[in-house]
């Protein structure tokens, strides 16, 4: 499979900011830390880490938005830190805002889009029609964005990203606040794009699950730097070796009971949730000790499953354990 | 020794560019300036449906107010063309710089900007069609006003087809200035301010007349481009207007605007890549 994108060596820094009065300055954070990625034709790519990671960054300089201070970016064979105005020609980009189409209606956010990617009118015409279509919201198309929900606005959004085929998807959280219909019908989206033109789709997210039922492959990203690239299988066999148990408690852990005291050593503890990762027996053990005895009047629920992408990432070190969505 | 290892130097980057142009992917089409300003001009002005008329009827009514107001005042001649012109004029800088210096700050703010960054269309395009936009929305008010303070003060309406040349031209400098001012100010915050500041000081420099002006404001007033459009207009309401001084009233609003219309494609530029 040929390579689409190629990233090599991102680097950008934010200067720190001087404190203002009442303010406190901030030092300087290097937002992308020597990032390297290739994206193959007709992948799904993701990028997952918590916020602040560097997603956006990363984006940002695909896209041709900002400039790295060094490093390379080429798509397609072109070079986008020399060129960056050619970003625009070649990738579909759907940011996280919406402000510059959220009082237009919907059928005109994506004909006005498709007319500033190119098309003629006849085409961005046809090319809207058919995409409000397919993602069913034909229904709305006179309304505006305004004055739709957070995930209809978001899938009229993509819809403008569709108008003007282009080879290379940048979606930055596309499918945020969405319901299960919408979701699926970005997903079915995406997936005859890539079946029918060889699309390629850069996919930022901070949801595991998605991540886990949607991507080829990802790339975790922690505070500027790439932390794995796998398959989202891949990843997940290094720490194949681990079971996650999941305790809910009733008010909160019952410590005088001895095995429960010994568990909360290797616990990470959300309020009254507890997440172990522990080898098979090891699991069943701790199953046993807290559904046998005086433990179990404490507890509310438990799971046992194994690993995920979250398992994943905090296994590598992440530590950031708040930015991440599982939805 | 240096000059010949430079120039291999360049020749091999030279090549390497070439190859990588070779093998690169086809680009897209660029969207062309007129088609795409058509589409900014048309996207900008259905906004006007869902977001703009109440501001529209705010501008309006803020003008005939000042008429009616001025009408204690004033009492006919000279002084009551200044009003009648500079009400009118009121409409398109409350419109043009104040309105559209507000939605480039918010725009701004907001990440918008990278909307139109992120297609392949000319910076130009996205400035001229959103000011063409916001001058388009004056056009109703600004009518409205001039007939309405016309027939307040016994004023000709003979030659108010004038405003066919005032409304874009003085639209042009003064949105030109909005968008300037929208896409530079560093905060949302001081956008609005700017462009507040620039409409106050098209209504008192453009309604008072200027003989009763003290001396370094009047100075002001010359340098607001507003200020030749009102004179332009309001030198139409004699019997037998001069209209080379009409026309060189409105060539100076027609210059401020191609100036302040490329600053603000510089700016738009400068915003919109960081």
């Amino acid at each position: 499979m040929s390579t689409v994108c190629l990233v090599r060596d991102l680097v950008k820094t934010y200067p720190a900011a001087r404190g203002r009065r009442g303010t406190p300055g901030t030092p300087e954070v290097r937002a992308t830390d020597g990032i390297s990625l290739e994206v193959r034709r007709g992948e799904i790519f993701g990028l997952l880490g918590p916020n602040g990671a560097g997603k956006s960054t990363l984006v940002r300089q695909l896209t041709g938005l900002m400039r790295p201070d060094a490093g390379s970016v080429h798509v397609l064979g072109h070079d986008l830190v020399r060129h960056p105005e050619r970003a625009a020609r070649l990738i579909g980009y759907l940011g996280q805002e919406s402000t510059a189409l959220d009082e237009l209606t919907v059928a005109l956010a994506a004909e006005t889009t498709g007319r500033l990617r190119g098309l003629a009118a006849r085409e961005a015409r046809v090319e809207r029609d058919a995409v409000l279509e397919e993602l069913g919201l034909t229904g709305l198309a006179a309304r505006p964005l305004k004055k739709l929900s957070g995930g209809q606005r978001r899938l009229a959004c993509f819809a403008a990203t569709l108008v003007g085929e282009r080879p290379v998807l940048v979606l930055d959280e596309p499918t945020s606040g969405m319901d299960p219909v919408a979701r699926r019908a970005v997903w079915a989206a995406v997936d005859r794009r890539r079946a029918e033109h060889g699309a390629t789709v850069l996919l930022v997210t901070h949801n595991v699950i998605e991540a886990e039922t949607v991507l080829d492959r990802v790339a975790v990203l922690e505070h500027g730097r790439v932390i794995a690239c796998d398959t989202p299988s891949g990843l997940k066999e290094r720490v194949a070796g681990e079971v996650r148990v999941d305790l809910m408690w009733r008010d909160r852990a019952p410590l005088d009971v001895p095995e429960v005291a010994a568990l909360r050593g290797f616990a990470q503890e959300f309020g009254r949730r507890w997440v172990l990762r522990l080898a098979p027996e090891e699991a069943r053990a701790a199953v046993a000790a807290v559904t046998g005895g005086a433990a179990f009047a404490a507890l509310d629920d438990f799971t046992l499953t194994t690993p995920s992408l979250e398992d994943v990432y905090l296994a590598l070190g992440g530590n950031a354990t708040k930015g991440l969505v599982k939805a | 020794m240096s000059i010949v290892s430079a120039e291999s130097a360049a020749a091999v980057a030279a090549r390497a560019a070439v190859a990588e142009e070779e093998t690169a992917a086809p680009l897209a089409p660029r969207a062309h300036l007129l088609p795409a300003l058509a589409a900014v001009y048309r996207a900008q002005l259905s906004r006007a449906r869902v977001a703009r008329i109440p501001l529209l009827f705010v501008a309006t009514f803020q003008s005939v107010g000042i008429m009616v107001l001025m009408r204690g005042v004033v009492d006919g001649g000279t002084e009551a063309r200044a009003v009648v012109a500079g009400a009118s004029v009121l409409v398109v800088a409350f419109v043009a710089l104040n309105l559209l210096a507000q939605y480039f700050g918010q725009l701004r703010a907001g990440g918008g900007l990278d909307h139109y960054a992120t297609l392949p269309v000319p910076p130009a395009a996205v400035v001229l069609g959103a000011a063409a936009a916001y001058a388009s929305f004056t056009v109703p008010g600004t009518v409205v006003t001039a007939v309405a303070g016309s027939v307040l003060f016994q004023l000709p309406l003979t030659h108010l087809w004038v405003l066919a040349a005032v409304i874009p031209l003085s639209g042009a400098a003064l949105a030109g200035l909005g968008a300037a001012l929208g896409l530079l100010a560093p905060r949302q915050e001081l956008a609005t301010l700017c462009g507040q500041l620039g409409m106050s000081a098209a209504l008192l420099l453009g309604v008072l007349p200027a003989d009763r002006l003290p001396g370094p404001v009047s100075y002001a007033r010359d340098l607001l481009p507003s200020t030749y459009g009102v004179e332009a207009m309001a030198r139409t309401f004699d019997a037998h207007p001069d209209w080379a001084a009409v026309g060189l009233d409105l060539a100076v609003c027609g210059a401020v605007g191609v100036v302040s219309l490329a600053v603000a494609t510089w700016a738009y530029r400068r915003a919109a890549v960081r």
